[in-house]
Formats: structure tokens, C-alpha cells, sequence
């Protein structure tokens, strides 16, 4: 085993961005607009460049791990800032780094002329100190700050605009979503550091085998249940609320009320893939308790289907997107629940390349749409936007799993993951992920046909966009005719697309079966075989490749691109006699299935007639009566006994001789009154 | 008929500090009357003194209570001279010396 990688250089990779950040957003005024994109975009690369150099030494055997500064220490627990370098984290860094290298570069041609450039810069930079931080850590404390933080700039973010009311609604209920979520993570700490008695990864996966014997009372239906499960699904919960899975899921396709190059970094590749690397990254726990695996399966299966579903019927070129990304986090979840954490992270990073992409492919369409980013009035941008065209095509057929791309690998892994596990819920997600193919085929190129072939409808604007005063700037867009956008737009793209083709071929030999990921995420292949039967039936990336060709989810992925075609291209009545024919069932999903419907009056409501209740009854009533009525009551007796204050002398000099002589016959009875009056009685 | 007695002095003492009580408690009108029967009360206490140290077994003690009247009476002139000069003062700013009107302390 080599040398460990050197201290400076691991304090170097979230510290320069860091330092962009506080440049662009304290002396934004002064640097100016060049000033703030070029000190950020250079400390993110010299993040990159360090993350690279940290993933070259890991994978020549190096690890770190160790506590940097001890912020302080709470009788045994012990808070401090450390980082662990293995492979998991080596290469969240590079993935996290480079995307957000890209969106950097990207956003130079996003937000030309916007009023908060160095702001949104400072944002930016400021999100990827926070991820990095996140995923770095090496105990559960810091963990927790950069969970956190990550929230915080994405709030700040989705609010971005926020003189839009929609985006201030968007933020406020990303935020109020994911402290929901966050509630649910920080009992799981809570009960780590109660019975881990530490907050230090190490020495809680070392204590996990003891922690898995210990049962958790659970008074209210008798029973008790295992404490490993309870920890398990609490932190799980957190990782529902940061990774948008069912039924946290409702902020994140709100949260493309942001500006698009936001939604391709924290909304799609790196901040919602917080929860699936946190998973992962406990798995030691995670691997001790069924119970949960399999509530994370059945979770995962829900999202990836029904989020799928929802994608549908979108026609807002962001929120297609924004549903794919859901559907794909159900599958990195449900990869999860099936013991397969490596896959989960494979796909993890192979959709962060190709959903960043596709997002920022869709933003480049947004900016040569002049800002109206409904579908069904684009049509045929393929010949005015070349190269977006072609990194989108590429996108697509990366996400819907065309062997050879990125995309496949990790999803069929993942298929085959699902097929390979028992675990109760099993079946039902073997259904969902195989139905999902179809959907995500159908849903993805549904979309690119409408934005890049077909009538050019852009001229005439069947679908007239709302008037927007975020973008007063860029003038009266009708009759324009789409151009492609400058290379600080496409050059990203490009940069993207590259890996969205090829990562997958390359990197499934040494992440899933080479023993990258071996010393940080345990699998216990006895009770959980899917990583055992998935490295028995791989013979290479290439074999992997012409057999995925012979296999049901190929097909369903062609059929959903054929069905895709034929609907939107061939035959455009076809969906709306479909939508006539089912029109429940269209409403439903208008209607994301009424979740918002059941939030905003059930859930807000009932939270609020709570507070009411407890407003008057508890606070009027009871505390307030206490307190109003213990000084009435003082105020009713004094009015009674003021009655004796009659002002008068005599009064006072009577009670005061009054007093005195009582006084004196009780003291001197035992002794003189009372001897003197039997003297006298005898 | 017997010689006077301590009792007899005694007994006087007390009427006159009954005198004064009910001198105190019955008026209703006037302050002066006021000073004046706790002037009384005060000689009651005196002659109390007086006929006790006459009364007592050895001639050397027999100083120390008539002493005590002296101070009590000088202590007493000092105190009505003040308790005049308030209710002067009193006159002045209320134009009345009636005890009945004097109750600005009632609650």
C-alpha cells in the first residue's frame, strides 16, 4: 500500500473554491464581472486539478484518513473536521469538481447581462465547497454541515430570481421539503452518536456489528424493533428528502424555477446524489438490516416508476428533465436497496455527466428560444443548433440505456442488481425498473423530437409563454429565429458529452468488479448476493455490451423510441386522441398524482389548524389564563384587604394595641395571665 | 385605712394609660388632642418608673428609674415640639387639623 496523499493538497480541493466564492461574493463590487468568473472558475480548477491528482494516487493504493482540526469536544464526543479519501470519495470529487467546472464555464454564456452575476458565481463556488466538504468527510458531523450547506445554496439558488414569485415559493418549499427530510437524518446521528458513542466513521462501522444486536423499545405496538433498522431508515429519510425520493420528492421539480445551469449542478448531478453517496457510504450499517434495504428498495421502485410516469406529460423542456432525474435517482436508489451500493454509484456518475448535459443542452435551447422553454413551440431547432442537437442526441441515448453508452452500463447493471436480490419488495421492483426503460425511452426522446425535429413551430408560437420580468432584457423574442449559442455554451456541452459516451465503457470493469470501491463500501455477499451473481455474469464491457442487445430492457428502450417517433412525428393526433381517450388518468398526472394538492390541504392545513389549536387553546387559554388569572386573583384579594387600610390614625393605633395585647397574653399565658386568673378562680 | 401602696400607684398609672387609649381611639377631630394623650400615656409609663425605683429594696438603685423619667420627659418635649411643628405646617397646607379628613393613606 502506498503512501497516504498528502494533507495540503486534500485542504487545497474544497478550500480554492472556497476562496473563488468569497472573492466573487464580498468583493464582487471591485473584481467586476470578469474578475468574479475568472477567480471562481480557477479555483474550481485547481479543485479538479487536485481531485485528479488525489484519484491518481488512490487508485495507485493511497488512502487518507484522518482528522484535520478538532473543533471541539463534548465530554466523550468528540467534533472535528477530517477527511477520509478512498475510492468512493475520489471519485465523488472528481465527478463534483469537473460538473461544476463545466457549469462555471457555462454560466459565463447563461448569464450574460443578468443583474446578479457575481452573486450567482459566488453561489455556485460557495455549492461546491459545501459538496465537497459533504463527501469528503469522515465523520458524521461534518457530513451533516455539508448536507446542510448544500441546502442552503440551493435555496439561495431556486430563489436566485427572487423577485418571481414562483421562485420564492419554489425555495421556500425545497427548503421546508428537505427539513422534513433533515429531521430524519439528524435522529439517525442522534442515535449513531447515542449508541456508537462516536461520530467518527471508523469507529462506527467498527461498532456496527455490536449496534446490529441492540433492539430499539417501540412502546406503541408492543413489539420492539432492531436498532440498526431504526438508524438505518431515519438516516435513509434524510437521504429521501436531499435525493427527492417518493414522497419527499415535490420540491425538486419546483426547483427549476432556477436558472438552468443550477438545475444541471445541484438539481440533477451532484447536490440530489447527496443521499444515494451518503447511502452508499454507510453501507457497513445499511448492509446489517434487511428491514431497511428493503424499505429503500420499494422506495427507489416507486420513485423510478411513477416520477417516470409524470415526465410524460410535461412540456416544460426543464421540468421533463427535472422528472427524468427523479425517475433515474428511484434507479440509483433501488440499487441501493439491492446491496449492489457500487452500482448505485456507477450510476450515479454516469448520469451525472449525462443529465448535467442534458440540462445545459436544454438551457443552450432556453437561451436560443429567447427564454420560452415550452416544448410544443419548438419543433426542427436540429438545423439552427447543431452542436446542441448532437450533444442532446447523445444525452438521450446515454439516459434511455443504448448499449455502448454511458447510460447502459450502469442501468442494466443495476436491472440485473434488482433480479439477483430476495429481499421482500423484490418483485415489484423488478417491475418498476424494467417498466421504467420504457418510460424514460418514451419520455426522453418524446422530448427531443419535439425540440429538434418536426415543424418549426417556433415562429408562429402556438403556446404563447407568460410574460416573464426576469428577462425584461432580452427584449420582444417573438419572430426571432433560434441561433446556436456562443462556445462558453457549447464548449461544456461538448466537454460533457465525451464522458456521457465513453465513461461507461471504461469505468465498469474496475468500479463494480475490480475492487475500486472495496475498502469503503461493505457488502455482506451472503445474505445479499446481487454484487456476487452481477461480477459471475460480466465478461467484459464489450460482451456486456452485444448481450445487452439480446435482452428484454434493449427492446422496451427501442420501443419507447419507436413509440416516441410515432406519436410526435408520424402521427402527432395519436397522443391527444390517447389523452381524450384516458382523460382521469391524464389528470392524475397533471396533478403529480395530487401529492401537492394533499401537502398543501392536508398536511399545511392540518399543521396549521394544529397551531391554531395549540395558539388559542394552549397558549390563550391555559398560559395566558394562568398568568391572567393568578394577577386577578391577586388583584380581587387586594381589593379586599385595602378595605383595612381605612388612612385613619386611631384605626392603626387601635389594631397596633390590639395586636400588642394579644401578643402579650399569648406569650405570658403559660407563665403570668394564666396562673393569675386560677389564683383568682380558687 | 392603710398607707399608699405601690398598688395604688400602679393602679393610677393604668387609669391614666386607659384615659389615653380611649383619648386616642375616641377623638375624632382634633390632632392637638392627639399629642396630648400620647403626652399622657407617656407620664402614665413615668409615674410607673417612679413608683417602682421608690419601691425598690436598695437605696442605691433607687436613682436609676427617676433618671429614666428624665429622659423620658426630655425626650418627650423634643418629640411634641416636632409633632407641633408638623401639624402647624399640616394647618397650612390643608387648613384643617381634623383627624376625620387626615386618611390620604387609605388604600
Amino acid at each position: 500500500m502506498a503512501s497516504t496523499i498528502s494533507q495540503g493538497l486534500l485542504l487545497t480541493v474544497p478550500l480554492a473554491p472556497l476562496a473563488g466564492s468569497l472573492i466573487a461574493g464580498l468583493a464582487g463590487r471591485w473584481v467586476g464581472k470578469r474578475g468574479a468568473h475568472s477567480f471562481t472558475i480557477l479555483g474550481v480548477l485547481i479543485a479538479l486539478i487536485c481531485s485528479v491528482i488525489v484519484l491518481k494516487d488512490v487508485v495507485a493504493g493511497a488512502r487518507f484518513n484522518a482528522t484535520v482540526y478538532e473543533w471541539m469536544v463534548l465530554g466523550k464526543l468528540v467534533m472535528e473536521v477530517g477527511f477520509l479519501v478512498d475510492g468512493l470519495t475520489a471519485m465523488m470529487m472528481v465527478v463534483v469538481t469537473f460538473v461544476s467546472l463545466m457549469v462555471h464555464i457555462y454560466t459565463i454564456g447563461y448569464m450574460e447581462g443578468d443583474p446578479g452575476y457575481q452573486r450567482f458565481f459566488s453561489y455556485i463556488s460557495l455549492f461546491t465547497f459545501s459538496m465537497l466538504m459533504l463527501v469528503m468527510s469522515n465523520n458524521f458531523l461534518q457530513l451533516f454541515f455539508g448536507w446542510e450547506a448544500v441546502g442552503l445554496v440551493s435555496y439561495l439558488l431556486i430563489g436566485f430570481w427572487f423577485k418571481k414569485p414562483t421562485a420564492i415559493f419554489a425555495n421556500m418549499k425545497a427548503f421546508l421539503v428537505n427539513r422534513v427530510g433533515d429531521f430524519g437524518f439528524i435522529l439517525g446521528i442522534g442515535l449513531v452518536a447515542a449508541y456508537a458513542g462516536s461520530l467518527n466513521y471508523t469507529e462506527v462501522f467498527a461498532k456496527a456489528p455490536e449496534i446490529a444486536r441492540l433492539t430499539f423499545p417501540y412502546p406503541m405496538w408492543g413489539g420492539d424493533w432492531m436498532l440498526i433498522s431504526v438508524i438505518c431508515i431515519c438516516l435513509f429519510i434524510g437521504a429521501m428528502g436531499k435525493s427527492a425520493q417518493f414522497p419527499l420528492h415535490v420540491w425538486l421539480p419546483d426547483s427549476m424555477e432556477g436558472p438552468t445551469p443550477i438545475s444541471a449542478l445541484i438539481h440533477a448531478a451532484t447536490m440530489v446524489t447527496a443521499g444515494i453517496f451518503m447511502v452508499a457510504r454507510m453501507s457497513p450499517l445499511f448492509e446489517l438490516s434487511d428491514t431497511a434495504l428493503s424499505f429503500v428498495l420499494v422506495i427507489g421502485s416507486i420513485t423510478a416508476l411513477f416520477m417516470g410516469f409524470l415526465g410524460i406529460i410535461q412540456n416544460d423542456i426543464k421540468r421533463v428533465v427535472a422528472y427524468s432525474t427523479l425517475s433515474q435517482l428511484g434507479y440509483m436508489t433501488v440499487a441501493l436497496g439491492a446491496s449492489a451500493y457500487s452500482v448505485a454509484v456507477f450510476h450515479l456518475m454516469t448520469h451525472a455527466f449525462f443529465k448535467a448535459l442534458l440540462f445545459l443542452a436544454a438551457g443552450s435551447v432556453i437561451i436560443g428560444m429567447h427564454h420560452d422553454q415550452d416544448i410544443r413551440n419548438m419543433g426542427g431547432l436540429r438545423k439552427h443548433m447543431p452542436i446542441t442537437w448532437i450533444t442532446s442526441l447523445l444525452g438521450s441515448l446515454a439516459l434511455i440505456g443504448t448499449p455502448l453508452f454511458a447510460g447502459f452500463y450502469s442501468k442494466d447493471s443495476i436491472i440485473e442488481a434488482v433480479h439477483a436480490t430476495h429481499l421482500p419488495g423484490a418483485g415489484f421492483a423488478v417491475f418498476a425498473v424494467t417498466a421504467g426503460v420504457f418510460v424514460t425511452a418514451f419520455y426522453s426522446f418524446r422530448m427531443y423530437f419535439l425540440v429538434f425535429h418536426g415543424e418549426e413551430r417556433f415562429h408562429h408560437k402556438p403556446f404563447p409563454p407568460e410574460h416573464d420580468p426576469a428577462h425584461d432584457d432580452h427584449g420582444d423574442s417573438h419572430a426571432h429565429t433560434p441561433h446556436e449559442s456562443p462556445w462558453v455554451v457549447t464548449a461544456p456541452l461538448v466537454l460533457l458529452a465525451i464522458p456521457s459516451v465513453v465513461i461507461g465503457f471504461m469505468a465498469i470493469q474496475p468500479m463494480l468488479y475490480g475492487g475500486f470501491f472495496k475498502d469503503s463500501i461493505v457488502v455482506d455477499a451472503a445474505r445479499h448476493p446481487a454484487m456476487t451473481e452481477l461480477a459471475e455474469g460480466f465478461h467484459g464491457a464489450a460482451a456486456m455490451a452485444l448481450h445487452g442487445l439480446m435482452t428484454l430492457p434493449f427492446w422496451l428502450a427501442l420501443a419507447g423510441v419507436v413509440t416516441a417517433w410515432w406519436f410526435y412525428l408520424k402521427q402527432p393526433s395519436v397522443p391527444a386522441a390517447i389523452g381524450r381517450a384516458l382523460g382521469p388518468v391524464v389528470r392524475v398526472l397533471e396533478n403529480k398524482y395530487y401529492l401537492d394538492w394533499f401537502n398543501e390541504h392536508v398536511l399545511a392545513k392540518g399543521a396549521r389548524v394544529l397551531g391554531t389549536g395549540l395558539w388559542k387553546g394552549g397558549d390563550q387559554a391555559v398560559i395566558d389564563g394562568a398568568i391572567n388569572g393568578s394577577a386577578r386573583g391577586v388583584g380581587g384579594l387586594a381589593a379586599v384587604v385595602r378595605q383595612w387600610q381605612t388612612g385613619r390614625l386611631y384605626t392603626y393605633a387601635l389594631v397596633m394595641l390590639l395586636g400588642i395585647f394579644g401578643l402579650l397574653t399569648w406569650r405570658l399565658w403559660p407563665t403570668v395571665v394564666g396562673p393569675y386568673l386560677m389564683n383568682l378562680a380558687r | 385605712m392603710g398607707s399608699i401602696t405601690l398598688g395604688h400607684y400602679l393602679s393610677l398609672g393604668g387609669i391614666l394609660f386607659a384615659l389615653s387609649v380611649i383619648g386616642i381611639f375616641l377623638n375624632r377631630r382634633n390632632l392637638i388632642v392627639l399629642l396630648m394623650a400620647i403626652e399622657l400615656m407617656l407620664l402614665a409609663v413615668n409615674l410607673n418608673f417612679i413608683a417602682f425605683s421608690h419601691y425598690l429594696p436598695a437605696e442605691a438603685d433607687r436613682m436609676a428609674g427617676q433618671v429614666f423619667v428624665f429622659f423620658i420627659l426630655t425626650v418627650a418635649a423634643a418629640e411634641s415640639a416636632i409633632g407641633l411643628a408638623i401639624l402647624v405646617v399640616l394647618f397650612r397646607n390643608r387648613a384643617s387639623i381634623n383627624v376625620e379628613e387626615l386618611d390620604e393613606l387609605k388604600g
